[in-house]
């Protein structure tokens, strides 16, 4: 385990949402838990948030969205994703997520969905799990 | 009787009890991680003045309020911020709040308008009439108000980066309703500054988006002398995270910073600061927020006197509106919501608010339906009609605990506003990311409390029950894009193109120099500009802020 690369891990705020609070903990928590994280900030297309994610080689993609436009974002950040070739990444996300609105993101290769409430434990353990192992 | 102090009590009587039954596993603590002892007396008041501290209701320094006979005169305005889809939809829940008794309008306006795109433009994309209603045009605010008596009605308005174009759109419908302008009221936020620490709508850099808020101020002082020019905010800090210290800290130190800018730029302090409004959150620690809101005005009164030389009690006194705690909701057990918003709406009348909106219950999950609206607006009624707590003047004053709180929390404010100071001000430290990390400390240590239940949050961390409540949500109708770019094209079509150039240019023009840029938006709205095609010009000129990332 200890010369195991750390897990490396982008979360970004996608569309024009500023409520960043709940994206600043988790990424927060993660770092404390010994994961390399990359925080975009606020507004990011989901152009920006595909290309970080391959410039920054990460393992890991979480996405925090409360403004109620997940449906419409979500499919676009895969998207650009896929048109990169980053396709071997977990993926999660969080915010204001109705639950019947659940099942649709799983589809769409969302591995994580985090609602209110949500404990930073569960996310870190979550993406311990999950996260792909890198050479 | 032998006199003995509260030192002797708790150290005799009060420890003897805790021996035999300990104190129970929990933080008797503040917001701010403060001690909260176990009992409050004389001797925590030594040194304290009736007449310094508090005064009466509609004097200096204003602690038990700003008017002299407070809701014996008239409740506060209950004022249910609403907005969603386009104009139509939402100008049909706003003749629905009003027919229920609500007093006031209180307008979401979605991302795209708050951040100046048009509701047709690439970044819009799936963000349209979703947290509140898009306006671009003339048109649409045509339509938002339409059958609303501008003239009796007042409405707030949540609008930072493109408050000034929402203004004149508002006052461009007021006109063509033939309302008299001077009779006009209501409130733009118009408050950048928190923009940049916590909420996120903000488009250009500080310096020309201060110029446009000093130029609200000075317009309004001359064409619309009833209208509340900003709303200097904590609420979106103490959302983001913060203590209710830091809050009213924040808040102020933002404040000094638009005053000193319209100073700068020639006003009189006592001209325009009778307009400025404030906006507080209320969460959850009931006394705590009482005492928040009674030192607020303190503070103010203060900074008006002491800083600026006030010598209108108008500019002394700090008006503020309340919004219920929206972190504070859960979205497990949603019911239990209904209770928490009841008891944040009650510390914000024993406050002494001006203006109040109750968040519905189901706002954990998405916007709030109708009937959750409605029950939000009960609570406040019933809080008004029924329980009396109005019928008194700041009933809490003198009590020991509320009064030493009071005092502590003002303490505290003072001790950040000095140390923002001490950094050169408030956007100094936004632009060090000094108040960004402030929040984000204490946010994180607020998740780490509830993390290990030495904060409870019933429902989430204790109590929490297996079966899943999902109630009934509000969905915004998907084919709203679609309507609003027809809208727009339609609208692009008709308007007089030549007239909207020349409006646009003049405005260009105008981005350079310091003459006030109001009556020329109010001339390029008439002429059906967009908000769109306004930012996209001011854009050109004075570019876009970037985030100071803290993380």
């Amino acid at each position: 385990m200890a010369n195991q690369r750390p897990i490396r891990v982008l979360i970004a705020k996608p569309g024009l949402d500023g409520h960043d609070r709940g994206a600043k903990v988790v990424a927060r928590a993660l770092r404390d838990a010994g994961m390399e994280v990359i925080y975009t900030g606020i507004r990011q297309t989901p152009g920006m948030i595909a290309e970080a994610a391959l410039q920054e080689d990460v393992q890991v993609v979480g996405l925090s969205i409360l403004s109620g436009a997940h449906l419409e974002l979500f499919p676009r950040v895969i998207e650009e994703l896929k048109s990169r070739g980053v396709d071997d990444v977990l993926l999660f996300c969080g915010g204001i997520i109705p639950h019947e609105d659940i099942g649709t993101i799983e589809t769409l290769g969302f591995k994580g969905v985090f609602g209110p409430g949500t404990t930073t434990t569960d996310i870190i353990e979550f993406v311990r799990a999950h996260a792909p192992v890198r050479a | 009787m032998p006199s003995k102090s509260n030192h002797e009590w708790l150290n005799a009587t009060y420890r003897k009890a805790v021996e035999r039954v300990p104190e129970r596993d929990a933080l008797f603590e503040s917001s701010s991680g403060e001690a909260v002892e176990p009992l409050y007396g004389p001797e925590h008041l030594a040194d304290w003045n009736y007449h310094e501290k508090l005064g009466y209701p509609g004097e200096y320094p204003f602690t038990r309020g700003v008017q002299p006979t407070m809701y014996r005169g008239r409740l506060w305005t209950m004022r249910q911020y609403a907005g969603f889809g386009d104009a139509e939809e939402s100008n049909r829940r706003y003749q629905f709040l009003l027919q229920q008794g609500q007093t006031g309008l209180s307008v979401a306006f979605d991302l795209p308008t708050q951040i100046g795109y048009d509701s047709d433009h690439m970044m819009a994309s799936g963000e349209v009439g979703k947290v509140g209603v898009a306006i671009s045009s003339l048109e649409d605010m045509e339509t938002l108000t339409s059958g609303i008596p501008l003239e009796r009605i007042t409405t707030s308005m949540t609008i930072n980066a493109t408050a000034p174009i929402l203004l004149a759109l508002y006052v461009a419908a007021a006109k063509k309703q033939g309302a008299d302008l001077r009779k006009i009221g209501g409130t733009t936020q118009n408050d950048i500054l928190k923009e940049y620490i916590a909420r996120g709508t903000y488009i250009f850099p500080p310096r020309p988006s201060l110029r446009l808020i000093t130029d609200v101020f000075a317009w309004c002082k001359d064409e619309l002398p009833e209208w509340n020019t900003i709303s200097i905010s904590g609420y979106h800090m103490r959302e983001a995270g913060c203590t209710a210290a830091q809050e009213l800290a924040f808040t102020f130190a933002n404040a000094i910073e638009y005053v000193d800018a319209a100073i700068g730029g020639g006003l009189e302090f006592d001209d325009f600061a009778p307009r400025l409004a404030f906006f507080w959150a209320c969460h959850s620690n009931f006394l705590e927020e009482v005492a928040k809101f009674r030192a607020s005005r303190r503070i103010w009164a203060r900074i008006a006197q002491e800083r600026y030389g006030s010598k209108s009690a108008r500019s002394q006194m700090l008006r503020f509106h309340t919004q219920t705690g929206g972190a504070t909701l859960t979205a497990q057990q949603p019911l239990n919501n209904v209770v928490r918003t009841a008891l944040q709406a009650l510390s914000a009348v024993l406050g002494g608010t001006q203006s109040l909106h109750t968040n519905s219950y189901d706002e954990a999950l998405a916007l709030p339906t109708e009937s959750a609206v409605e029950l939000a607006l009960r609570t406040q009624q019933i809080i008004g009609y029924e329980t009396g707590v109005g019928d008194v003047i700041d009933p809490l004053a003198g009590s020991y605990y509320v009064e030493a709180l009071t005092d502590r929390i003002e303490r505290e404010s003072w001790a950040y506003i000095e140390r923002i100071e001490d950094i050169g001000g408030a956007l100094v430290g936004i632009e060090q990311g000094y108040q960004q990390r402030e929040i984000q400390e204490s946010a994180y240590r607020l998740q780490r409390l509830a993390e290990q239940k030495q904060r409870v949050v019933v429902g989430v961390n204790e109590f929490v029950t297996e079966t899943v409540v999902n109630p009934e949500i509000m969905r915004v109708d998907p084919g709203v894009d679609r309507r609003r770019a027809a809208q727009l094209e339609a609208l692009r079509k008709r308007r007089d193109g030549d007239a909207v150039e020349r409006s646009l240019q003049k405005i260009r023009a105008s981005a350079s120099t310091d003459e006030n840029m109001m009556p020329l938006l109010v001339e390029a709205v008439e002429a059906y500009a967009t908000v769109g095609e306004i930012c996209g010009v001011l854009r050109e000129e004075w570019g876009e802020y970037r985030e100071v990332l803290t993380i």
